[in-house]
């Protein structure tokens, strides 16, 4: 009988155009993503929320989280096209980085490609939505409110 | 307990594809320092060596460095702070000498960016950030601070043209400074000429002007407790402040994006521990990895309330004979950025300020000069206050 391979549980691979993290406690958000919601967590011990979702609370110094949906519309912080990017990221070019503040948390990504450049103002409000990349992973963008 | 002082400063040329390798790199820098300390290699206690690791092959470079430099057997570490690593490296060395622990240490600090590609190289720096939550849509450290600069000018009003306006100033002080990588003019209208590279996009509103250039380099800053400073040097200059803060590295863990926390926060514990104010510093460098950074470094030291960075570069103020010179060595924008020597590089600036010793470059008679060095995208900030 040959050894049995241990299975190693990295869907976090599959987050973002290039992933550079594989296995994390906190894998089950890619799960979610592919059912088409974009999730944080939530301490059950003093109800703070953490964007991106966390598997432990330092204020508690427990692991007790609940998972909690990123929902409605957030306000445009900042953005920024890029002209040039990392390596393995050059087919997505052009794109926009971007921070939405829903208020308890912030949401770092990306803007969706459809969204014209002279119609995204700082201030403006958008949602969060999961998108499947053209190389088969997943992520998510912020659309027009 | 006494005072610290700094007794040698010292570094290479910053140039792009160094002709040797990294411990040839880091003799440079430590050469110009022993020779302006006057003292030999026996004399230093302990080594201090600083760069970012991901440019590295060699693993573990302070031992290989401190052979290499004739610092053996006296003890060696590697101390990284991504950008801000030799002014960590500096924070470091103040606090073995204040201890009584050491009497001189020497920091060095250097990189050797040249052996990957531009691409990669953005790559690597982009994992300075967070790479399970930010990498994976494809970051980079001009599109982080085209965000900071986004913010400010929505805020504020701050244009373009303002920060086109630092980088004029930074090519100004370029051109007359030898170890410089940049030594060209650049001019105001090359940023609305679209024949020059300067006006070319990199991450909106950020273009190929408002970056500084990657750079192979080392620095090399000789500490010792005021007893030893006394003996070796007639010109000691002294750490009067130092500070020094971190923050979250995901932007989503921020509340402040027309500034840097980490600048503001080092800035008031330097000021506290040295007894002075913003209005006493004569003479400042900035981290200016891009021309937002120096904007908000103006308003984060103090030199202008938040908002009315603008108007000091628009009136000329950080100029050489204006009211706070700044980055008057060029800056990182063009003296160039070899991450783990940069801090290093902006603190032999300074103690040559206040030694009256920058020749063309030079202040009028400073006494308190400043340095303000940045780790990430202000993930790590450190001030430092130097006097006379």
């Amino acid at each position: 009988m040959g050894k049995k391979k241990k299975q190693v549980d990295d869907r976090f691979k599959k987050f973002g155009t290039v992933s550079f993290t594989s296995i994390s406690k906190v894998n089950d958000f890619v799960d979610y993503l592919e059912k088409g919601q974009v999730m944080g967590t939530r301490c059950k011990d003093c109800g703070r929320i953490f964007f991106p979702p966390r598997a432990d609370c330092c204020d508690c110094l427990t692991s007790n989280m609940d998972w909690v949906e990123v929902t409605g519309p957030g306000k445009l912080v900042s953005f920024s096209k890029l002209e040039y990017a990392p390596v393995g990221f050059g087919d997505d070019l052009p794109y926009c980085i971007a921070l939405l503040d829903y208020g308890d948390y912030k949401v770092f990504g990306r803007i969706a490609d459809d969204v014209p450049e002279e119609e995204i103002q700082v201030g403006m409000e958008m949602t969060t939505k999961v998108n499947t990349l053209p190389n088969g992973q997943l992520n998510y963008v912020f659309h027009k409110a | 307990m006494g005072k610290v002082g700094v007794i040698g400063v010292g570094q290479s040329a910053f140039v792009r594809g160094y002709p040797g390798s990294i411990r040839e790199l880091a003799f440079e820098g430590f050469k110009e320092a022993m020779q302006d300390a006057g003292i030999s290699r026996t004399d230093i206690d302990a080594s201090v060596i600083c760069s970012a690791p991901e440019y590295d092959k060699q693993r573990s470079p302070a031992g290989v460095l401190a052979e290499y430099l004739g610092l053996t057997p006296q003890p060696t570490f590697y101390l990284e702070s991504l950008c801000s690593s030799s002014s960590m490296g500096l924070r470091t060395a103040y606090s073995l000498v204040k201890s009584g622990l050491h009497d001189v240490v020497a920091v060095i600090g250097f990189q050797k960016m040249s052996e990957i590609s531009s691409a990669e190289s953005q790559e690597r720096m982009g994992r300075g950030a967070d790479i399970q939550w930010e990498s994976p849509f494809g970051t980079m450290m001009p599109a982080y601070y085209a965000m900071y600069a986004r913010a400010h000018m929505a805020a504020y009003g701050t244009t373009p043209e303002d920060l086109a306006l630092i980088r004029v100033k930074a090519a100004t002080y370029g051109q007359i400074n030898e170890k410089a990588v940049y030594r060209k003019p650049v001019t105001f209208e090359m940023f609305s000429d679209p024949e020059s590279p300067m006006s070319g996009p990199v991450a909106s509103p950020l273009r190929v002007g408002d970056c500084c250039a990657n750079a192979d380099g080392s620095s090399c800053v000789i500490v010792a407790s005021e007893e030893k400073a006394k003996a070796f040097s007639e010109k000691p200059v002294w750490i009067l402040g130092l500070g020094a803060a971190s923050t979250a590295v995901n932007l989503a863990g921020r509340e402040l994006f027309t500034g840097l926390t980490v600048a503001r926060e080092a800035g008031e514990q330097a000021y506290k521990m040295a007894g002075i104010t913003p209005k006493d510093i004569d003479v400042a460098e900035v981290h200016d990895c891009f021309t937002i950074a120096e904007m908000m470094a103006y308003e984060n030291l103090g030199f202008a309330k938040p908002g009315e960075g603008k108007d000091l570069i628009r009136g000329k103020e950080t100029y050489k004979d204006g009211s706070i010179p700044v980055n008057v060595d060029g800056g990182l924008l063009s003296k160039g950025h070899p991450i783990g020597a940069t801090g290093g590089s902006q603190i032999r600036t300074i103690v040559l300020q206040l030694r009256g010793e920058a020749g063309d470059m030079q202040v009028k008679d400073p006494e308190i000069g400043l340095v303000h060095n940045i780790g990430g995208v202000g993930l790590y900030g450190n001030v430092s206050i130097f006097g006379r």
